[in-house]
């Protein structure tokens, strides 16, 4: 318990003197993770919405891949990302592997999954009616779609959680893919690892508070807008 | 249209924050240094590589892996150089060319650690092997890293002299963690180990463990640089390798080896080595 309570302690200390090397840390997991989610809403749900909306063979099959995707294991997402950027590997030309870039493609391939299973759920439930209504009022396709989006704001605000806590919380992917370098590569999640196997477990459970802080005042800002946005 | 002015408004902020430091033209300029856990829990590098990176503006990353994890990034040209722990699989590494100028850094020591009771009676024992035999004929818990770090690669020579397999016994445990939370599991579970001089250190004060067993020959732990062969990887930083391996012997840098860690632990983690050679260690 004592432990745990000097963690507290550290955390607050941390944050109150803004400590120049936590504050650095704290800043690459939002711009990692920030960027990494806006890719994959991005990609997430332009192409959930385009699966939703149409009609194909084997749309099922593909559907079960994008569910399965949604529980991509950061650790194999980040095997895989790391053995293709080594200089040698396929896409070594970039130079990118043990970067905050690096991160941020891993961190998006895990998200993205996430973020199109949830628009595809979303679209979907959405009465089919109401295509037809919104294309018989005169509106073009692109603004049918514009307004279905719209409709399914809430579900989707969901899905920026969702993929957002997903990735600001994995680890195994940017250990592998960014390396923990000081002052460079290292993010909440790596630190605290790091620290735990140094034996610091004040420092990591600092860490952790702050961590979960970040992830608490990001959420409330995201509720904040969803709830306000709710329809009567 | 709320919503897309947000995502504008963090699209540019992003943007922002990105550009600069990733830059890709500046590959020239850094190094890769493919290293162990021992080096990076101890905090050695964090002295260290600010000094070099001042000096000469390169910018060091340091992945920090067992030395097995190492020595094969070493092997396919995804480091430039090493700084590692396991002297007979580092000269085979070197005899197949696929390293280059392997030196002696720093030695430390490996000791066997355990809890304070003792149930194996090994404390106070000079060799090694017998110590490992105790533990095995007591049926006494150990925890192995199991990772093929040096530390590992140790380990098992030394249950090899000892002329036991501990592999599928119930009291030979294998973590496959780093050595500072293989520590902290031995300390968990009231275990033995062995574990480097410097990581121990390091952690003693979180953890309910005792040196038990040091000094024998074999528990020398010694630490070589070794360049990535650029004849074989024409993508290896090799001026920049050459820099840091010369840094890390300089006269300079074994002076702040040797003061490293004497005021927080008591006692130095490492001890220079420079010029000398191996043979010679542990005299």
């Amino acid at each position: 318990m004592d432990l745990i309570l000097e963690g507290i302690k550290k955390a607050l200390w941390l944050l109150l003197t803004l400590d120049p090397e936590v504050r650095g840390v704290t800043l690459l997991s939002i711009k990692v993770s920030g960027t990494a989610t806006l890719i994959s809403l991005l990609i997430g749900i332009s192409i959930g919405t385009i699966v939703a909306l149409s009609e194909f063979r084997g749309k099922r099959f593909f559907v079960s891949l994008i569910n399965t995707g949604m529980g991509l294991p950061p650790v194999v997402v980040g095997l895989f990302v790391t053995i293709f950027l080594w200089r040698n590997g396929p896409l070594g030309f970039f130079g990118i592997l043990y970067t905050p870039i690096a991160m941020i493609l891993a961190q998006a391939i895990i998200a993205t999954p996430i973020v199109m299973g949830i628009t595809l759920a979303a679209i979907q439930q959405l009465p089919k009616r109401l295509q037809l209504q919104i294309l018989s009022l005169g509106a073009t396709r692109l603004q049918m779609v514009w307004i279905l989006i719209k409709e399914a704001k809430l579900p989707l605000l969901a899905a920026v959680m969702a993929g957002f806590g997903g990735v600001i919380s994995e680890v195994g992917a940017s250990m592998m893919v960014g390396g923990n370098i000081k002052g460079y590569s290292r993010v909440l999640t790596t630190a605290t690892v790091m620290e735990t196997s140094r034996g610091n477990f004040d420092m990591a459970i600092a860490l952790g508070i702050i961590l979960l802080l970040l992830a608490y005042i990001i959420n409330l800002i995201l509720t904040q807008i969803q709830q306000r946005e709710r329809p009567r | 249209m709320k919503i897309n002015r947000w995502v504008t408004l963090l699209g540019v902020i992003s943007l922002l924050f990105l550009h600069g430091k990733t830059s890709v033209g500046a590959q020239q300029k850094t190094i890769v240094l493919g290293t162990t856990t021992s080096t990076q829990d101890s905090g050695l590098f964090e002295v260290l590589i600010p000094i070099f990176e001042k000096k000469t503006g390169y910018f060091v990353k340091t992945i920090a892996v067992g030395s097995g994890q190492a020595m094969v990034l070493g092997q396919r040209g995804e480091a430039d150089l090493l700084l590692v722990h396991s002297p007979a699989a580092e000269k085979k590494f070197v005899a197949e060319g696929c390293g280059i100028n392997r030196r002696l850094v720093m030695h430390n020591d490996f000791v066997i650690v355990g809890p304070s009771e003792d149930p194996a009676k090994v404390k106070g024992l000079r060799s090694a092997s017998e110590s490992f035999k105790r533990i095995a004929s007591a049926k006494a818990l150990f925890l192995s890293r199991a990772d093929k770090s040096g530390t590992h690669v140790k380990e098992m020579d030394i249950w090899k002299r000892s002329g036991i397999n501990p592999e599928g016994e119930k009291w030979y445990q294998q973590t496959g963690l780093g050595m500072g939370q293989t520590l902290n599991v031995a300390a968990e579970k009231k275990g033995y180990t062995l574990a480097d001089r410097g990581t121990y250190l390091a952690l003693k004060k979180n953890l309910e463990l005792s040196i038990l067993v040091e000094g024998d020959a074999i528990l020398l732990n010694a630490y070589h640089v070794i360049e990535i062969n650029p004849a074989r990887w024409p993508k290896v930083n090799a001026a920049g390798a050459r820099a840091f391996a010369n840094f890390m012997v300089s006269r300079e840098t074994q002076g702040i080896i040797k003061t490293f860690g004497v005021d927080k632990f008591g006692s130095p983690l490492f001890f220079p080595d420079a010029g000398k050679k191996e043979e010679e260690l542990g005299r």
